[in-house]
Parts: C-alpha cells; sequence; structure tokens
C-alpha cells in the first residue's frame, strides 16, 4: 500500500463524473423550462471544473488547475448572465405568456 | 503505515464526492419541477465538488498545486449557491410557478 499510486482513481472517478454529465445533458435537452437548460449547463460546468482538476493530478501537469479555475470562473458567469438576460425579458421563458 | 492512512483518506474523500454528485443528478433528474430540481443541484454538486476538491488537495500536499485546489474550493464554495440562487431568483420573478401536490402528474 506504499507506493500505491491514485491514478486508476482518479480515472474511475473522471469516467463516472462523465457519465453523470450526459445524465445531466438529457435534462438539458429534455428541460420543459428554460431555466431547466440554464441549470444543466451550470451543473455540467461544475462538474467538468472538477474533472480538470482530477485529470491536472492523474497525469501529473500542474496546468489543468490553472485550466479548472478558469472554467469555473466562466460557468458562474454564465449561470448569472443567462438569469440576468431572463430576469430583464430578453431571453423569454415559455411559461410567460 | 502513515502512507496508507493517507492514501485511504484521499480515496475515501474521492468517493465520497462521487457519490454525491450521483445524488445530485438523481434529483436533477427525477424532481417534477425546476424548484426542486434547483434545490437538489446546487447542494449536492457543491458537497460534492468540495469533498473531492478536498481529497485532491490533502493528496497534492501542501505545496504549489494543493494551494490552487484550495483556491478553486474557495471559488466553488461561493459560486454555486450564488448561481442557484440568482436562477431561482430570476425563474421566479418572470412567473414561474412551483410544482405544487394538486397538480398531480401532469409533468413528466
Amino acid at each position: 500500500m506504499t507506493d500505491w499510486s491514485p491514478a486508476s482513481l482518479f480515472w474511475a472517478v473522471v469516467i463516472f463524473l462523465l457519465i453523470n454529465a450526459f445524465a445531466c445533458l438529457w435534462r438539458g435537452l429534455a428541460g420543459p423550462t428554460l431555466p431547466d437548460r440554464i441549470l444543466a449547463v451550470n451543473v455540467i460546468g461544475t462538474k467538468t471544473m472538477v474533472v480538470l482538476v482530477l485529470l491536472g493530478l492523474a497525469r501529473e501537469q500542474g496546468i489543468w488547475l490553472d485550466v479548472a479555475l478558469v472554467y469555473g470562473l466562466l460557468s458562474f458567469t454564465v449561470t448569472l448572465v443567462a438569469s440576468r438576460l431572463l430576469e430583464t425579458g430578453l431571453l423569454k421563458g415559455a411559461w410567460r405568456d | 503505515m502513515l502512507a496508507a492512512v493517507h492514501a485511504l483518506i484521499v480515496s475515501f474523500l474521492v468517493i465520497a464526492g462521487a457519490a454525491f454528485f450521483f445524488i445530485g443528478t438523481l434529483g436533477l433528474l427525477r424532481f417534477p419541477d425546476f424548484y426542486t430540481r434547483v434545490h437538489a443541484v446546487t447542494k449536492c454538486d457543491a458537497l460534492g465538488a468540495g469533498l473531492v476538491l478536498l481529497g485532491l488537495a490533502i493528496w497534492s500536499g501542501p505545496d504549489g498545486e494543493g494551494v490552487r485546489i484550495m483556491a478553486l474550493i474557495a471559488l466553488l464554495l461561493l459560486s454555486s449557491p450564488t448561481a442557484g440562487h440568482a436562477l431561482a431568483r430570476a425563474a421566479f420573478r418572470t412567473g414561474l410557478q412551483p410544482w405544487t401536490r394538486e397538480d398531480g402528474d401532469e409533468s413528466d
């Protein structure tokens, strides 16, 4: 157990998270209302950020952590801008008569 | 011996985080309406990602990578709830009515 390298565990969790991301993609497609789709985008963004960090550590490259940081910031901004547009009426949801 | 405990803690945290991600995905898929989904997913994703990143931060130690992962955890714990709140407030303000028991199973 001394020189156990976690790369296999990290790869397994990466694959598991990608399967979960595809399930969230289905909610993005089938989501009846517009906020469901924005939520699916936000959820996939969070999962992608964690996958990036896991890949970075599985392959011992530190650059992936910076990519994950920027990606986390961007996906947060996307959700905020989308909900702002939804609120000000530029993005019209189907339920608004 | 210390390395074994170290590896055990890391793998336990990472697997627990992955389990919370799975619960969040289940909540996203099975809940009947937007508000129930956003409450399930925002909590589970923030916690799941927090656990996974905590395990990775412990694994990569307090050097350069560990500090960056700690920054990621801080960013995540700040941004995920805020995004969920902004989205739910926007949806509510534009008139999306929450699902109630009387609606029965008209949504999928």
